[in-house]
């Protein structure tokens, strides 16, 4: 028996044992975590090329523009999409995006500190702020929603309180003149493959402007990084001894702690990611704006659980993936965005919103099923 | 004397006021099983934590191979060979075989910084390992959620011999078990037994104990009422011993007057 779950395992030919790979390989497919969110994203883009296939929507700059909102939600819903895996939650996403920002702002105008120095700083914040969250939930047992439940409320605050006291204000603007030359903010302002969409524009395969430069610049930062952010998180959880610690670590705490896995080590750690990807969040969109907003990022955590619940993540920890998340993410940007382009009132998004992740839950609920009960 | 692979002598443990364990002595060799009867609150599972280094005696000694022994931690247990398969088995439903079989102790491969979770070895010896027990794991990447109770026994106790147990110690490894899946689990026990393993079964179910024990210790309040070779005590003898037997009796009484009363 062993035969034949190796050259599974191995993925060869072996020509005998094909019927039973094939069965095995669209149940192995069946129970992948990512599979309702893929599902879900297909459906959508048939939905809108049905709705809104004439409307520009699907277009080079109305590409980039849906994906551009669903890269940005993508960053921090892989984050927490991880931190679920490990068994806990962090409501002080959205906190930690407006947090940061000021962080990034308030040194760069008002103290005189150098782009980049400052963006450093904000992440040095961010592991401060995550080690915090960490070291709360680890040490003192209490459910992590609590705890990062008070962390929403004392980041806002702080935030708002801090700007208006060096400020006066709750805005920060002025960044924009400051991207130029500066030694780290390129990664987070840049528009690349520029070249593509300018050739592109000449040979008249892209709208253009007025004055023949192309409507879509390039790809936006945030779709790289999200990118990237997809590619590493599910490399370390299918492929790093870490990754099996945070599955572990999520299924069952004890369990884990007695066959030596560092359980509050591995959430501590997943606490700081998605406090780091907060901040790469805030930095994308500071820069991008030019200004830092003490409210900006509110109820992003939510959405990002939201998007990391589709993308297969279980509540109670210990089962998802990544690139579920990944998908989630793209099918919250997309019919935000998509609802513009139909005779749909924008209202409805909310109502999409939850009753995706309503779907989601009673799915992925029957997966979880599937998975640990069939026989 | 060295022919014992591990002796633990008059180990007392205490908490605060209360006599955890008071003078308990027992002794393996290779190759033996001895199970450790008791009933609840017997100081079984304050026995099991001291085998496993969870807590340090405060009296006694600690023998293995013939060496003075102090474990300060379970990682020092574990390097001593002291397996421990506690109840709730430190597996994962939602994970796969190989994942639980070698939770936190992942093979690697690759460049010395860049070490990556070798799935491909790991899933070969796991599928080896469950086949050698005789269970049939259609596909490694299986979630353990889908075995039975009496596989996921044999998994981690697989697993514990694979990771270099020369002591098995298994905390009550049948009792959520049917009959059919007990018996997979107590023949596995026998076969790594035979294989040069000493093995301490904990369980208060002496019908499951009796048949495959060299020796039993019985366990009552804390203190240890000795150590019996098979052929100088016979079950009954055996479940008397326990603080269960005496009730059983007083029950079977009552129930007899219960009886008498009605008719």
């Amino acid at each position: 028996m062993s035969e034949k779950a190796k050259s599974i395992s191995s993925k060869k030919t072996s020509g005998q044992d094909e019927r039973l790979k094939e069965v095995s390989k669209l149940r192995l497919l069946l129970n992948r975590p990512e599979l309702g969110a893929v599902g879900g994203a297909i459906l959508v883009f048939i939905f809108f090329g049905i709705v809104a296939g004439d409307t520009g929507m699907f277009s080079a700059y109305g590409t980039l523009n849906f994906l551009d909102v669903s890269a940005n939600l993508g960053i921090i819903a892989i984050a927490a999409a991880m931190l679920m895996i490990g068994g806990e939650f962090d409501l002080s996403i959205g906190s930690m995006i407006g947090f940061a920002g000021i962080c990034i702002a308030i040194p760069a105008i008002y103290w005189g500190w150098p782009l980049w120095i400052s963006i450093i700083f904000a992440f040095a914040m961010a592991v401060l702020v995550g080690y915090f969250n960490g070291i709360l939930v680890v040490k003192t047992g209490l459910p992590s929603f609590i705890v990062t439940l008070a962390m929403l409320f004392i980041l806002r605050g702080a935030t708002l309180a801090i700007t208006r006291l060096i400020t006066g204000r709750t805005q920060v603007p002025g960044l924009r003149v400051l991207i130029e030359n500066d030694p780290i903010a390129w990664m987070f302002a840049t528009d690349t493959f520029k070249w593509l969409f300018t050739w592109l524009g000449s040979m008249n395969l892209v709208a253009l402007r007025t004055d023949g430069t192309p409507l879509a610049t390039g790809i936006p930062p945030s779709v790289i990084w999200f990118i990237a952010a997809t590619l590493f998180a599910t490399w370390i959880l299918m492929k790093t001894r870490y990754g099996n610690w945070i599955f572990a670590s999520g299924g069952d705490k004890n369990g884990a702690t007695n066959v030596g896995v560092p359980v509050g080590r591995v959430k501590i750690s997943l606490f700081i990611g998605t406090a780091v990807a907060a901040t790469i969040f805030a930095t994308i969109q500071v820069l991008d704006a030019g200004s830092a907003d003490t409210m900006r990022g509110n109820l992003k955590e939510l959405e990002a659980i939201a998007a990391a619940v589709v993308g297969g993540c279980l509540l109670t920890g210990g089962y998802g993936s990544a690139i579920g998340a990944a998908f989630g993410a793209l099918i919250f940007g997309t019919v935000s965005m998509g609802i513009f382009y139909t005779d749909v009132d924008t209202d409805w998004f909310k109502v999409f919103l939850g009753a995706m992740m309503l779907i989601a839950v009673v799915f992925n609920n029957y997966i979880r099923k599937r998975v640990t009960e069939s026989k | 004397m060295s022919e014992n692979l591990i002796e633990f002598n008059n180990i007392s443990k205490f908490f605060g006021k209360v006599i955890a364990l008071k003078d308990v002595t027992m002794k393996l060799k290779k190759g033996e099983i001895m199970c450790l009867l008791g009933d609840n609150g017997a100081g079984k599972s304050t026995l099991i934590k001291t085998l496993a280094g969870v807590h340090k005696p405060d009296e006694g000694e600690i023998v293995i191979d013939g060496k003075k022994t102090i474990f300060d931690s379970p990682k020092d247990a574990l390097d001593m060979g002291i397996g421990t398969v506690y109840q709730d088995l430190a597996l994962v439903p939602l994970m796969s075989v190989t994942r639980n079989f070698f939770m936190g102790r992942e093979p690697l491969k690759g460049l010395p910084f860049l070490k990556t979770f070798d799935i491909e070895k790991a899933n070969q010896i796991a599928a080896e390992r469950m086949g050698q027990i005789g269970i049939d794991v259609r596909d490694p990447s299986q979630a353990v959620g889908t075995m039975s109770g009496g596989e996921r026994q044999c998994l981690a106790i697989s697993r514990a011999i694979y990771f270099g147990a020369k002591v098995l110690v298994l905390d009550e490894p049948t009792s959520a078990l049917g009959v059919h899946q007990a018996s997979m689990v107590l023949k596995y026990v026998v076969k790594a037994a035979s294989q040069g393993l000493a093995v301490i079964l904990i369980t208060h179910n002496v019908h499951h104990a009796y048949p495959v024990g060299n020796s039993f210790t019985v366990l009552n309040r804390g203190k240890s009422l000795g150590t019996f070779n098979k052929k100088d005590i016979s079950r009954e003898e055996l479940l008397g011993m326990m603080a269960g037997g005496e009730e059983l009796d007083k029950l079977e009484v009552e129930l007899e007057e219960m009886n008498r009363i009605n008719n």
